[in-house]
């Protein structure tokens, strides 16, 4: 099934040597959805190639095709100039193709070794296996106690574990899905010598990452993909951290015309030095995060996935408590021990990110889902018995309110469509009349009117005199919406600044976490007018 | 060439309800032939397993009698389940709650004067009993952590240790002979019986209010809402503001607490007195009844009665057929693998893949 040789149609011929992979007007369509559009891709033996571009610009599409984990719509893939089919990873194994992913597929219980042998030819047997570990430990300096349990190990020593998996099947093509997302600076370093020596060995490899800095000085090939295209090839060397950010995040967009606003009211939702360890392994820590929400005040929070927003949602929603109750404040009373129905009774309220399994229970109909966030709030119980007259009343009105279109009077929330669903959960909220409103990636995934009808639906609460923030990686949305910016990297948020007076590139150069502009999670320029919230620098 | 599971969007409720009666009739075709192998004629035990037990005023009682504590067992359990809190130990919890209620009848034996509120507080007792036996699972899960499986599990041999101990030392008999069990209990502490001369006591109509309760609290109750949510999405219901430990606590104190109440209305029902065996493993086989039912007090109920009338039709059987009882509970087995077979289909579409086996689920 695999290496099938067949006349390369389609294929444009280039100049210069025959590519080892190659992807050539790759389409990859999920029901109406484009995550892939006509993307080329060719990657040389002896090189790294940087593939970057925001969340949601299709990286993951394109190198789960390549692993045989997807198949394209449309479009084909060669190895050395022949089309091949990669029906699943087992083809592309075949072809020398390994992946090591973001989240590691390991066994907690099992050792080192045995994690390995999982995925091993069965002839191979223990003994003949550790050696083979200890010895492409040695030569790549990927050190591994092959009898160490894999719940001992730290994220850096299970991620070596991983690539030693690749490797013991001697890649001709690696795969790495944002490898240092989980690791300490000193494990990167140790990382980036292993691919270096690997790219010197002739392997090629596909480095999927959004941290320029680090593409910049691993890959002298990066192509660029936004909202599912190829936006630019380039020498990541020959480009500044901030060329690069203003490829991924677009210049071509327009700009935003800002609304005239009225002057913002009294403080509705402070946010003190908050500090909060990391919740688990794949969580990100906060770090002396402060900011202020004026009543009809937009603030928007820039930042890429991963970077502390779920753990400052939860923060701010109560369902993590913060280690004092003066470091979140709600019109002026601090709710930082209180959970999340106290908030929701001060007047706040809350859209998590996940519409399915978080803001909304899949399985359960609408109005047990109108129940979910406003039970506390509003008169839906008597003596703990349920009102589902009453319950179905106010899904009624969400949905008329914000135009939700279902099947059936009152449907699983799981059957409706990803916007029609979160029109509902912004809607739940919004006819709250909330005093803060604390909203993450407002609207990810939603096609373009449900966007428009959600953003829209949140400035005129904003207008009504409600303090709001916005959580988002989407730069075009925190633009239209936001009066003020902030970017959240590696758990650390930047000071506001009026978006006015920043662009999309300056905010996607921090983002990025690039040093261009002092320390990771630097300032926004211009510095000098920046939002009237001291931030003592680093005070723990 | 791979299966896959691919989640069916709209749940069809006519599937829904007729994908249980499928896998019985398929239960009782495979059954069939393990009874047609061992040289019996398939025809004659299905009459001896499924239409003998119906015929008769005693076996009917008796399905009733061993439906009823598996009802109200499963039911209790139903709260766990449904909030992916895993008691395995009502077997240990009936136990206590027969222990502590037969107690207090053996305390007050003999006594005068306040025989009508000797029956009521044995109740209580071993409600009580059963809710904070089960109680230690919980606590030990909510504080350190540790996996309720184990624990509910091993606290099933402290009990019946418990129990073994105390008919023969501080409950025993003194003018028992030196038998291993208690007085007989006083008739104010026994269960009224519902027919005179029959079997059949009031255990079975507490059963049945326990149902009908438990259906009500999980559709109609902020409670009940609030067990469904955790199980469905357990994230939805953290952002819903409940609190994993206080469910935890409730759901472990509910289904203890129903295991209690069928173990002191077995002692003060059937038995009458204390003795080293007070179960036939119902809280065993109401793991098994809970999932039949599908987690829904209804749907316990009829399982309750299902498997009841397997086991009484299971001894049928073995006296008219000579099949062996093990047959009884192969069956019994057969039908929960097959019901949640069937819940599958009802739930998924099977997607035959060709092309190697996936190593690793598809987003």
């Amino acid at each position: 099934m695999d290496a099938a040789p067949s006349p390369a149609i389609g294929i444009p011929r280039n100049e210069g040597p025959t590519p080892l992979f190659g992807a050539y007007g790759i389409v990859k369509r999920f029901g109406s959805f484009t995550a892939n559009d006509g993307v080329d891709l060719e990657i040389r033996a002896g090189e790294i190639h940087a593939l970057l571009g925001e969340n949601g610009a299709g990286k993951s599409t394109l190198m789960k095709m390549l692993y045989g984990l997807l198949e394209p719509t449309e479009g084909v893939i060669t190895h050395k100039g022949d089309i091949v089919q990669l029906p699943n990873p087992e083809a592309a194994r075949r072809l020398g193709i390994g992946m090591v992913f973001q989240h590691f597929s390991l066994c907690e219980n099992l050792t080192v070794a045995e994690n390995i042998a999982l995925v091993m030819p069965k002839a191979l047997s223990g003994k003949a296996l550790a050696a083979r570990i200890a010895r492409l430990g040695a030569d790549y300096g990927l050190h591994l106690d092959p009898s160490r349990p894999v719940w001992s190990l730290s994220a850096g020593e299970r991620q070596r574990i991983e690539i030693v998996r690749c490797l013991l099947q001697d890649p001709s093509l690696l795969i790495l899905d944002e490898p240092t997302s989980v690791l300490t600076p000193g494990e990167a370093e140790v990382l980036f010598t292993v691919l270096e020596r690997l790219r010197e060995e002739g392997r090629a490899l596909l480095y999927i990452s959004h941290r320029l800095d680090e593409v910049r000085r691993l890959c002298a090939r990066a192509t660029i993909l936004r909202a599912g295209k190829v936006v630019g090839a380039c020498n990541p060397r020959e480009e500044t951290a901030r060329s690069l950010a203003a490829m991924m995040v677009g210049t071509a967009v327009r700009e935003v015309t800002h609304r005239k606003r009225g002057t913002p009211g009294r403080e509705r939702l402070r946010v003190d030095r908050l500090s909060l360890p990391a919740p688990g392994l794949h969580a990100t820590s906060l770090r002396d995060v402060t900011l202020s929400v004026a009543g009809g005040e937009i603030l928007g929070i820039a930042g890429i996935a991963g970077n502390g927003q779920a753990e400052l949602f939860a923060a701010l929603s109560g369902e993590i408590r913060a280690p004092s109750p003066e470091a979140v404040r709600i019109d002026g009373q601090p709710v930082g021990s209180l959970g999340i129905n106290a908030r929701r009774r001060l007047g706040a309220g809350f859209v998590p990110e996940e519409r399915n399994g978080h803001a909304a229970a899949p399985l359960m109909s609408l109005s047990e889902n109108v129940l979910l966030s406003r039970y506390a709030t509003v008169p839906l119980t008597r003596f703990g018995c349920l009102k589902l007259g009453s319950a179905r009343d106010l899904a009624r009105r969400v949905i008329d309110a914000f135009d939700v279109r279902k099947a059936g009077p009152d449907p699983a929330a799981g059957t409706l469509s990803g916007g029609n669903l979160q029109k509902f959960v912004v809607g739940r909220e919004i006819l709250a009349e909330p005093g803060v409103l604390v909203i993450n990636q407002p609207s990810w995934g939603v096609d373009a009117a449900a966007a428009a009808h959600i953003r829209q639906a949140v400035i005129d609460l904003a207008a009504r005199g409600a303090a709001i923030l916005v959580i988002s990686q989407d730069l075009v949305e925190l633009f239209e919406m936001a009066g003020k910016l902030s970017v959240l990297n590696d758990g650390t948020l930047s000071p506001a600044v009026p978006s006015a007076e920043t662009s999309r590139e300056a905010v996607g150069l921090l983002m990025g976490g690039a040093s261009d502009h002092g320390s990771a999670g630097g300032s926004l320029p211009p510095v000098h007018e920046m939002a009237p919230v001291p931030l003592p620098a680093h005070a723990h | 060439m791979r299966l896959d599971l691919v989640p069916r969007t709209r749940r069809s409720s006519l599937l829904n309800l007729l994908s249980p009666a499928l896998a019985f009739v398929a239960a009782v075709l495979i059954g069939g032939i393990a009874v047609a192998a061992l040289g019996v004629s398939p025809v004659q035990a299905f009459v001896t397993y499924f239409v003998m037990p119906l015929s008769e005023i005693w076996s009917l009682q008796e399905i009733a009698l061993k439906a009823a504590p598996l009802a109200l067992i499963a039911t209790g359990l139903a709260f766990c389940y449904r909030a992916n809190l895993w008691n395995i130990g009502a077997e240990g919890q009936f136990v206590v709650g027969g222990l502590a209620g037969g107690w207090v009848g053996i305390a007050t034996h003999g006594a005068e004067g306040m025989a009508i509120w000797i029956l009521p507080v044995m109740l209580i007792a071993g409600t009580m009993a059963g809710a904070a036996y089960a109680l230690i699972p919980a606590v030990l899960k909510v504080r350190l952590g540790v996996s309720e499986i184990l624990t509910s599990l091993m606290l099933v041999y402290v009990a019946q240790l418990l129990l073994d101990y105390m008919v023969r030392g501080p409950l025993r008999d003194p003018a028992g002979f030196n038998f291993p069990q208690s007085v007989g209990f006083d008739p104010a502490a026994r269960l009224p019986y519902l027919m005179e001369g029959e079997t059949l006591h009031m255990g079975v109509l507490i059963a049945l209010l326990a149902v009908v309760l438990a259906t009500i609290v999980l559709s109609r109750t902020l409670f009940g809402f609030e067990v469904r949510l955790v199980g469905a999405s357990p994230r939805a219901a953290r952002f819903a503001g409940f609190s994993d430990a206080r469910l935890t606590l409730a759901a472990f104190a509910i289904s203890g607490g129903a295991a209690g109440l069928a173990g002191i209305a077995e002692v003060a029902g059937r038995i009458g007195q204390l003795q080293p065996e007070i179960s036939p493993g119902y809280g065993f086989t109401a793991i098994i009844v809970t999932f039949l039912g599908r987690l829904s007090p209804p749907g316990i109920l009829l399982a309750a009665i299902v498997i009841a009338l397997t086991t009484i039709g299971g001894e049928g059987a073995q006296i008219d057929l000579r099949l062996p009882l093990d047959l009884t509970r192969a069956f019994q087995g057969l039908l929960l693998g097959l019901v949640l077979g069937a819940d599958v289909i009802a739930r998924y579409h099977v997607r035959i893949v060709p092309g190697g086996p996936s190593s690793r689920a598809v987003p």
